[in-house]
C-alpha cells in the first residue's frame, strides 16, 4: 500500500494534576491519551468513539498539535511533525483542519461571516484566484449557504447553518485531513442529516481524509471506513467498520453497541442488550490492569493485575483488540 | 377507579408576547395519558414539547405568558384544570400528583445542600413527621433507585454524584412523593450511552412499581422506539402526528415524520447510503406560514391540489384508529411517498 497521509505511533498525552494555588504542585497525571496508533490515506473516514472522558477530543486535538503531545510520533505526509514548534507548524496547518462541536462557541461572535472564512486566507498569506471575497462566497456557496450573507455575524444564522460555516472555514485552503470533532452532536436530527451529506460530498470532492470523533455510534457506523474505539485514554478495539459493527470482539465495544436505542419498537425491544453496571472510573485514578475491569462482567483476576495489550484478532489483519478474554 | 386517562390536555396553546411579536410556542395541543402508559413527544428543539409539558405543570409565568385550554388532572377527589386552577392548588399537585424530572441533573440539584437535605425537603411538603423520618424515606429511595450505599451517600453533595447517579437522585426527588404522573423532559439527553440504557431501565421499572403515567420527551427517536405505548410527534408547536409507536414507526403518516425516521443512519446498517436528509429549516414561531408550517420543507405539497397546503392548515385528522395525521396529502399519494423516501 502507498504512503499513508498521516501515522500515529503509540501517541500520549498526559495532563499534570496540580493541587492549585500559589505553590501548586503536581498531584498526579491524567492520562487522557494512552498510546493510540492510526494510519489514515487520503479518502479515508476514521472514527475515534468512546464515552465522555475517554480522550477522544484529546486524541482529535493532539493529532493536529493543538496539544503538545507526551509522548510517541505524528508523522504527516513523510515528516515527523511530533515536537515542531508552532512557528513550522504553521505552514502545515493548511493541509490540517479543523471543525468543532460547538457552532456558537467556535464562532467569534464580532466577525462577519466573510472575515470568519476569509481568515484562513490572510493567515497563511494566500490570494486566492479573484480575490479573497470572490472565494469566500463561493466557498459559502459550496456549503449551502447563501454568498449574500457575507457580511452577516454569526447570530445571524441557526445552529445548522454556523456548523456548515465551520465547514466553509475549514475547507478553504483544500486541507488533505479535517479532524471534526462531535460536529453533527449539537444540531437538530433533521439537520444532522443535511452536514453528514455535505461532509461525505465534500470528502468525495475534494479526497480528503476525516478523523471524526463522536459519541454516536449510529452516526460514525454511517460515516467511517475504520473505527476505533476508546475507553479511559486506552484503546479497546480497532477494526473496519463493517468487522467491528457486525463481529464486534472486546467486551467493552459489544456493550457499547448494545446499549444504542434502536428506532425500531420491535426489534428494539426484543434485542438482547447487556447494561453495564456503574459509571466511568475517574481518569486521575483508573483501574489497575485492564481499565475495563471494573465494570466488565467478564473480569478475572487478571484482568485486574495484567494491563492487556493491543492485538490482532480473528480473519482481519486490521482488527485489533486489548482483552484477556475477547468475545467469540 | 375511574376509566378516564389520568392528563387530558385539550386544546392547550401556549405563547410568548415578545418585542418581535407573539411566539407561538404551542398550538392546538390535545392528547391524553393513562396511568401505567408511556406516551413519547418527540420533536426538535422549538417545536413545542417541553413548552407544553411545562404548561401541564403549571410551570409557567402567567403575567408573561398567554395560556389557553384545558390540563385536566383526574385526581381521585375529582377532575382538576391545571390551566384554571389558582396557583395555590396547582403548587399542591405538583411533586405530589405529577412530577417532572429535567435534562441537566447537574443544574437541577442544589450544590450547598446535601442529597439527602434536598430529598427530605420534597418529602416534608407532604408528610408529617421529623427529619428522621424523611431521612429514613430519602434512603428508601436512593435505594431503590439503585445508588450503592445510599445511607452514607445521602448525607454526600451533587458534585460527589456522577452525571448517572444524579439522574438517579433526581428520579429519587421526583417519585418520593408517589406521583400519579411523571414528565421526564431528555431525562437522558446528558449521558453517555451506556448510561442512558441504565436510566431508561430505571424509569421503565419505576413506571411500573408506581403505576404512573409517563410522558417522555426527547429527540432521540431510537429512545421513543424503545419505551414508548404511543407516540406524539411535534413540528413547529403543533402536533403533526400522534399514534401508537409501531403504527409511528412502521406506518408514518406525516411527511415529516417520514423525513425524520429516514434521515437517522441505523445501527446494523452497513451500506453506506446517502441519508435522506429533509431540507431547509423549521420556520419561525413568530410569523408562522398561513397554511401547513411544514409546507417549505415538504417533498409532496405539490401533490396535493388546489394549491391547499399553502392556505389552509391541515387539521389533525384521524386515518385509522388512534392513529392521527396533520396533513392534507391524500392516502394514495401517502403511500407512494412512504416508498419514495424509505424504499419500502
Amino acid at each position: 500500500m502507498t504512503e499513508p497521509l498521516l501515522r500515529i505511533e503509540g501517541l500520549q498525552k498526559h495532563f499534570a494534576t496540580t493541587t492549585g494555588g500559589a505553590f501548586s504542585k503536581v498531584k498526579g497525571t491524567v492520562k487522557a491519551v494512552d498510546g493510540i496508533d492510526l494510519d489514515i490515506y487520503p479518502g479515508q473516514t476514521i472514527g475515534l468513539v468512546g464515552e465522555s472522558g475517554c480522550g477522544k477530543t484529546t486524541a482529535g486535538r493532539t493529532i493536529l498539535k493543538l496539544y503538545e503531545p507526551t509522548g510517541g510520533k505524528i508523522t504527516f505526509e513523510g515528516q515527523d511533525i511530533t515536537h515542531l514548534k508552532p512557528k513550522q507548524m504553521k505552514p502545515l496547518r493548511s493541509q490540517m483542519q479543523m471543525i468543532f462541536q460547538d457552532p456558537f462557541a467556535s464562532l467569534n461572535p464580532r466577525h462577519t461571516v466573510g472575515t470568519l472564512i476569509g481568515a484562513a486566507f490572510e493567515i497563511q498569506g494566500i490570494t486566492p484566484e479573484g480575490g479573497i471575497e470572490a472565494e469566500v462566497q463561493r466557498l459559502m456557496a459550496r456549503v449551502g449557504l447563501n454568498p449574500e450573507h457575507i457580511n452577516r455575524y454569526p447570530h445571524e444564522f441557526s445552529g445548522g447553518q454556523r456548523q456548515r460555516i465551520g465547514v466553509a472555514r475549514a475547507i478553504a485552503l483544500k486541507p488533505k485531513l479535517i479532524v471534526a470533532d462531535e460536529p453533527v452532536s449539537a444540531l437538530d436530527v433533521s439537520i444532522q442529516a443535511q452536514v453528514v451529506n455535505l461532509l461525505e460530498d465534500l470528502q468525495d470532492e475534494f479526497n480528503m481524509a476525516y478523523i471524526f470523533v463522536a459519541h454516536d455510534l449510529s452516526v460514525v457506523q454511517h460515516i467511517s471506513d475504520r473505527v476505533i474505539v476508546m475507553y479511559l485514554g486506552k484503546v479497546m478495539e480497532e477494526a473496519d467498520k463493517v468487522d467491528l459493527f457486525t463481529h464486534p470482539r472486546h467486551p467493552y465495544t459489544k456493550a457499547l453497541l448494545s446499549a444504542v436505542p434502536v428506532a425500531d419498537p420491535i426489534k428494539g425491544r426484543k434485542r438482547e442488550r447487556i447494561i453495564l453496571q456503574g459509571d466511568l472510573p475517574s481518569p486521575v485514578n483508573p483501574p489497575a490492569g485492564c481499565v475495563f475491569n471494573t465494570r466488565c462482567w467478564k473480569a478475572q483476576d487478571k484482568c485486574r493485575t495484567q494491563v492487556p495489550e493491543l492485538m490482532q484478532i480473528g480473519k482481519d489483519p486490521s482488527h485489533r483488540i486489548a482483552c484477556h478474554f475477547p468475545e467469540e | 377507579m375511574t376509566l378516564k386517562p389520568f392528563l387530558e390536555v385539550k386544546n392547550l396553546n401556549v405563547a410568548f408576547p415578545t418585542e418581535d411579536g407573539l411566539v407561538q410556542a404551542s398550538n392546538e395541543i390535545s392528547f391524553t395519558v393513562a396511568r401505567g402508559e408511556t406516551l413519547a413527544v418527540v420533536g426538535e428543539s422549538g417545536s413545542g414539547k417541553s413548552v407544553t409539558s411545562l404548561a401541564v405543570m403549571g410551570l409557567h409565568d402567567r403575567k408573561r405568558t398567554q395560556i389557553s385550554g384545558q390540563a385536566i388532572l383526574n385526581l381521585d377527589s375529582g377532575p382538576v384544570d391545571v390551566i384554571s386552577a389558582d396557583d395555590e392548588v396547582v403548587r399542591k399537585l405538583r411533586g405530589k400528583a405529577m412530577s417532572m424530572i429535567f435534562q441537566d441533573p447537574m443544574s437541577a440539584l442544589h450544590p450547598y445542600y446535601s442529597i439527602g437535605n434536598q430529598l427530605i425537603e420534597a418529602w416534608s411538603l407532604y408528610n408529617e413527621g421529623d427529619k428522621a423520618a424523611g431521612k429514613k424515606r430519602a434512603i428508601e429511595m436512593l435505594d431503590l433507585v439503585g445508588i450503592p450505599d445510599a445511607a452514607k451517600r445521602v448525607d454526600e453533595f451533587p458534585h460527589q454524584f456522577s452525571g448517572g447517579m444524579r439522574q438517579r437522585v433526581m428520579i429519587a426527588m421526583a417519585l418520593i412523593n408517589n406521583p400519579s404522573l411523571l414528565i421526564a423532559d431528555e431525562p437522558t439527553t446528558a449521558l453517555d450511552v451506556t448510561v442512558q440504557s441504565q436510566i431508561l431501565q430505571l424509569i421503565r421499572d419505576m413506571q411500573k412499581e408506581f403505576n404512573m403515567a409517563l410522558i417522555l420527551i426527547t429527540h432521540d427517536l431510537g429512545v421513543v422506539a424503545e419505551v414508548a405505548d404511543r407516540v406524539n410527534v411535534m413540528y413547529a408547536g403543533k402536533i403533526v402526528e400522534s399514534g401508537g409507536a409501531e403504527d409511528i414507526y412502521y406506518r408514518p403518516d406525516h411527511p415529516y415524520t417520514i423525513g425524520l425516521l429516514h434521515s437517522i443512519p441505523k445501527i446494523g446498517e452497513l451500506e453506506s447510503k446517502r441519508l435522506v436528509a429533509i431540507p431547509g429549516q423549521p420556520p419561525s414561531l413568530i410569523n408562522l406560514p398561513r397554511g401547513c408550517s411544514f409546507r417549505a420543507r415538504c417533498a409532496f405539497s405539490d401533490r396535493v391540489s388546489g394549491n391547499l397546503c399553502a392556505t389552509t392548515a391541515p387539521t389533525l385528522d384521524t386515518k385509522t384508529n388512534e392513529h392521527f395525521s396533520r396533513c392534507h396529502l391524500p392516502e394514495a399519494e401517502l403511500l407512494k411517498a412512504r416508498k419514495e423516501i424509505g424504499g419500502n
